[in-house]
Parts: C-alpha cells; sequence; structure tokens
C-alpha cells in the first residue's frame, strides 16, 4: 500500500520533468548571447527577444509557416465541418467507402503521406512549393477536423432542432440559430488542433515544399551548423501565446458552467 | 424517461436515439461530403495508387538520373528489401520499445493526474496544461533541445562519465538509446492524453469496494483499473507506434550513423539524394502495408467497436 501511495507521484513528477526539459531549456537557450550557433552558454541578453528577425531566415520562415497553417486549416475546416455533420445527419451510400476513407490518412505514416503525394505532383508536374504545402497539410488535418467535430455533432441533442422547428424556424434558422453555436466550440478546437499541426509539420513538407521554407523547415535545415538563438525566442513566444489562448479558453468555459449552474 | 413513454404510446415524445436513427435523405448529404471527400480522393487516395505505380517503374537504358518509365518491375521490390530490410525492422523495433517506455511512463503521469488529483482541480488543471504543453512548442525545436542536452560537452553526459556509468569515449548521442528516447519523448503525449481520458471516468469507489473485500490493490489495479483504460491503452499505442515508425526526425537527429537509420530516412534520401523514384516508392509502399497489416492483426486481437 505504501509503495502504491508513493509510486505513482513519483514516477508521474518525474515523468513531467521529463516532458518539460527541453521547453525549458528552449525558453533559457533564447535568453543566450549566442552569437551565430546556440550551442553553449554564453552570457544572458535581451538581444534575440528585441530583435527577433536578427538572424537571417527566421522570420521569413516564419511568416511562412503561419500563412500555410492558417490557409490550410481555414480549408480543412470548412470542409471537414461539412463532412462531419453529412456523415452524422444524413443518409447517403457508400458511407463504410467514405468511412476508411477518413480514417486511412490517420493510420498512415507521415513518411507514406508525404511520399505518395510528391508521387503525385511529380506525375503531374506541378512545381512544389507554397500550394503543395497547403494542399498537403489540408489532407492531414481534415482527417483530424472530422475527428473532432463528428464527436461533437453526435453528442447534440437532436430533439433541440425539433423544438426549433415545431417553433416555425426554418431548418436553415434553426442551422445558424440553434446547432452552429452548439457545434462552435467543437469546431474552434479542431481548427486550433489543426493549425498547431499544420504549424509544426516537419516530415509531410519537406517532401512537398521544393525550396519552400517553413519554420520547422528551417531549424532541421540550420541544425547541423547550429539554429540561431532567434529560433529559441520564436519557439517559446509561440510556446508563451499558445498557453494563453488554453488559459483563456479554460477561463472562458469556466464562467459559463458556473453561469449556467446559477439558472 | 422519455423512452418509456413514447413505448407505450402514451406521447409523441421521442427520445434523442429515435430521432438520430431516422438520418434525413435527400441531396442535402452528398452536397455535404462531396467536396471534403473529393479532396481525400484526389490528394490521398490517387497519390497512394500514384506511388504503387511509380514502385513499379524502370528505368530505361541509357537514361539520365531521375528519368524513368512506367513498367511493371516487381524486382523493385526485391532489390530495396533485400538492401533495406534492417532499417525496416529497426523501425519497427525501435516504435516498438518506444511505445511500451510511453506506456511505462504515461500511465502512472495519466493516473496521477487523472484519478490522484481529482480533489485538487487547480493542480489537476494545471498539470494537464503541462501535458499539452508540448503540442504548443516545435517537435524539431525540442529534438534539437535534447540533442544538446545530450551531447558530449553537456552535463548530463559529463556527470555520467564522473561516476564511470558511461565510459570515458561513451557518446550518448549518436546512440540507439538517444533515438529511442528522442522517439519516446515525442510521442508520450498521444499515449498519455487518450489513457487520460479513459481514468477520468473510473468510478474510484469500485477500487474502494475491491479494497473492502481484501483485494490488494495490486490486485485491484490488474482486475479494475486496467481493464477500464483498456481503451485509452488501445488508442495511445497505436497513436505513438504509427509516426514513431514513419518517424525520421528523431533518428536524424539524434542518432544519424549506421545502427540508428531507420526506414523513413532511407525513403527520404532515395527521393532527394540517390533520386530512385521507384525504390522510395516500393519502400513507402512496403512500410504503409506493414503497418496497416500490424495495426489489423493489433485490432482483431485487443480492439473494441466503440473506438472506430
Amino acid at each position: 500500500m505504501k509503495l502504491g501511495r508513493w509510486f505513482v507521484p513519483v514516477v508521474g513528477g518525474l515523468a513531467f520533468v521529463y516532458l518539460l526539459v527541453p521547453i525549458v531549456y528552449i525558453f533559457v537557450f533564447s535568453f543566450n548571447d549566442a552569437g551565430r550557433t546556440n550551442l553553449e552558454w554564453r552570457g544572458f541578453t535581451w538581444d534575440n527577444w528585441a530583435n527577433p528577425c536578427g538572424a537571417p531566415a527566421v522570420c521569413e520562415s516564419l511568416a511562412n509557416s503561419l500563412q500555410v497553417g492558417i490557409v490550410a486549416t481555414l480549408i480543412a475546416t470548412a470542409l471537414g465541418t461539412c463532412i462531419a455533420l453529412g456523415l452524422v445527419r444524413y443518409k447517403f451510400r457508400f458511407r463504410k467507402l467514405t468511412d476508411v476513407l477518413i480514417i486511412l490518412p490517420l493510420a498512415t505514416p507521415e513518411v507514406v503521406l508525404g511520399a505518395s503525394l510528391l508521387a503525385q505532383f511529380l506525375n503531374l508536374g506541378w512545381e512544389l512549393g507554397y500550394w503543395t504545402i497547403v494542399i498537403a497539410h489540408t489532407v492531414f488535418c481534415m482527417s483530424f477536423v472530422i475527428v473532432t467535430v463528428r464527436a461533437r455533432v453526435s453528442s447534440l441533442d437532436p430533439r433541440l432542432e425539433e423544438a426549433a422547428a415545431d417553433l416555425y424556424a426554418s431548418p436553415r434558422l434553426a442551422f445558424w440559430k440553434v446547432t452552429f453555436p452548439l457545434l462552435l466550440p467543437g469546431i474552434v478546437a479542431a481548427a486550433l488542433l489543426s493549425f498547431a499541426m499544420s504549424f509544426d509539420d516537419f516530415i509531410i513538407t519537406n517532401f512537398n515544399s521544393g525550396n519552400f521554407q517553413t519554420f520547422p523547415k528551417f531549424i532541421y535545415v540550420s541544425a547541423t551548423r547550429g539554429i540561431p538563438a532567434q529560433a529559441n525566442m520564436i519557439g517559446s513566444a509561440m510556446f508563451i501565446v499558445a498557453l494563453l489562448v488554453v488559459i483563456i479558453g479554460q477561463i472562458i468555459s469556466y464562467r459559463k458552467k458556473k453561469q449556467l449552474e446559477k439558472v | 424517461m422519455t423512452q418509456t413513454i413514447s413505448k407505450s404510446g402514451l406521447s409523441d415524445l421521442r427520445s434523442k436515439d429515435e430521432i438520430r436513427a431516422e438520418r434525413r435523405k435527400g441531396r442535402t448529404g452528398i452536397y455535404l461530403v462531396a467536396p471534403g471527400l473529393l479532396v481525400l480522393a484526389l490528394f490521398f487516395a490517387l497519390p497512394v495508387v500514384v506511388l504503387l505505380a511509380m514502385s513499379l517503374y524502370v528505368k530505361p537504358p541509357g537514361a539520365e538520373i531521375g528519368e524513368f518509365v512506367p513498367g511493371f518491375e516487381i524486382g523493385n521490390y526485391m532489390t530495396v528489401l533485400s538492401a533495406y530490410w534492417p532499417e525496416l525492422l529497426r523501425s519497427f523495433w525501435f516504435a516498438l520499445i518506444a511505445t511500451v517506455l510511453a506506456l511505462l511512463i504515461g500511465f502512472p503521469m495519466a493516473y496521477l493526474v487523472a484519478v490522484r488529483l481529482r480533489e485538487k482541480p487547480l493542480l489537476q488543471g494545471i498539470l494537464l496544461v503541462l501535458l499539452i504543453a508540448p503540442f504548443f512548442s516545435s517537435f524539431i525545436l525540442r529534438t534539437q533541445a535534447w540533442k544538446q542536452i545530450l551531447a558530449d560537452e553537456g552535463f548530463i553526459a559529463q556527470a555520467l562519465k564522473f561516476v564511470a556509468i558511461l565510459p570515458a569515449d561513451g557518446h550518448l548521442t549518436a546512440t540507439p538509446f538517444a533515438v529511442v528516447a528522442g522517439l519516446t519523448y515525442n510521442f508520450l503525449p498521444f499515449m498519455v492524453l487518450p489513457i487520460y481520458a479513459n481514468l477520468g471516468r473510473l468510478d474510484t469507489r469500485l477500487l474502494e469496494a475491491a479494497g473492502d473485500l481484501y483485494a490488494s490493490p495490486m490486485n485491484s489495479f490488474f482486475r479494475i483499473t486496467l481493464p477500464m483504460s483498456a481503451p485509452g491503452i488501445f488508442a495511445g499505442t497505436l497513436l505513438t507506434f504509427i509516426p514513431a515508425a514513419g518517424d525520421y526526425v528523431n533518428s536524424a537527429l539524434l542518432g544519424n550513423n549506421r545502427n540508428t537509420t531507420m526506414i523513413g530516412q532511407v525513403i527520404d534520401s532515395r527521393f532527394f539524394k540517390v533520386i530512385d523514384y521507384p525504390g522510395a516508392a516500393a519502400l513507402s509502399f512496403v512500410l504503409m502495408v506493414s503497418i496497416l497489416v500490424l495495426v489489423t492483426i493489433y485490432i482483431r486481437r485487443f480492439g473494441t467497436k466503440e473506438l472506430m
């Protein structure tokens, strides 16, 4: 009994340390007075935070990644949400086939997704670059959006929409006034997830980007000769922004819960 | 409640399930699904077919580098498999070890957050945010950070050498150990989150009841907690194993020698350095099929219906 009581907190706690060590390392080394290679500690400086675009190509690749992430997320979320609604709410033929087509990308390793798309683009003779990455990211993000939103649609109480119809709302009005607001948190979560995945993707991007530089690709390429400290700064800044988004989201949903409890 | 009423015909109130069962027909469904499916068909299904076709291409005599014509050369598979079977096996072996390690590390983590801290919502919330924190920071930047932490001049390697666990000329990076540690690290959250979701629903009164009936903690863990979290473990192991088997960032950054090369690295270099498209396509196809076969066997053996 004694053993069991201590085992979980100790092992779990150590695992959390393991999980966070590199993140802390990245943060600390974003303040390194590094020069060109950020391999050893050379003294504290605010320079990297004051001047994030100081190293060549860092900000350019960041802007590229943000652009790809936003466009791919918008397309994947729109198409994925429609599929999720259609799958749960409507009858049509080839449902089994549709299910397979959605699940299969999730069970395929990234190298294979990347390689098969590259084979396709080579065959079509398309030049690799911005649009080929957007297409690649849209495909792998869409499956995640469908799975996330579908769970939300099937947990929705269909009687709410019926009630709206009983009160003479047209199907369109009932959808936009009742269903859509209820689905929105799930759709937003799916969009954030797909942006995070697109922004962080390396393997699929590496296969389909040609000379187009994204942030992960920039880090991978410069890994051999040392990553500039500005990359650590951008990584840390993105981390802090994402953390704030999650915390604010948590507070909003907590407040809503409290309000509902009061009613 | 509503169900009993509607069944007895007292009222026309219908249950959720009844409404849901009556899926609407008509064109709207097709219009909703068609655009997305078209994208999946054109840029997922078709590319896989193209990949299969490309794996059978042949090099015409006197061709330039990167010039291939459509053909039906099954020999491509023999050529790449006989050259790269060690890398293929190593990928599955590393992925398997990483998955088992992630389960051993991840289960106590999930249990700590989901069950032990149930009475302390604030601490639970903080740890939950820390659990998803890795998703917010760059995967490659973190792997590169490990490379520097484990480097020969780094604190850990020096300390291990000082206490003579590591020989004076030993390395931590460029070893299978570093690659497996990196894989375990990178896919750990994919293991923990599904288990967390499952343990969150665990009714601790069951454990109390088992204790009252003189079950040892060990016994109630194996007879109650573990079976109840099985769907989470199942999803977590798949979400860890599949990407780990195809990954090459860890083996390239933390390994990068002959003993650590994984199949992803080979596919990448066949495509971009050697310009052997058929060979790269054949290896990709072999990887995809072997994972699908392994996953299917795994699902048949341990899977539950509710997952899909």
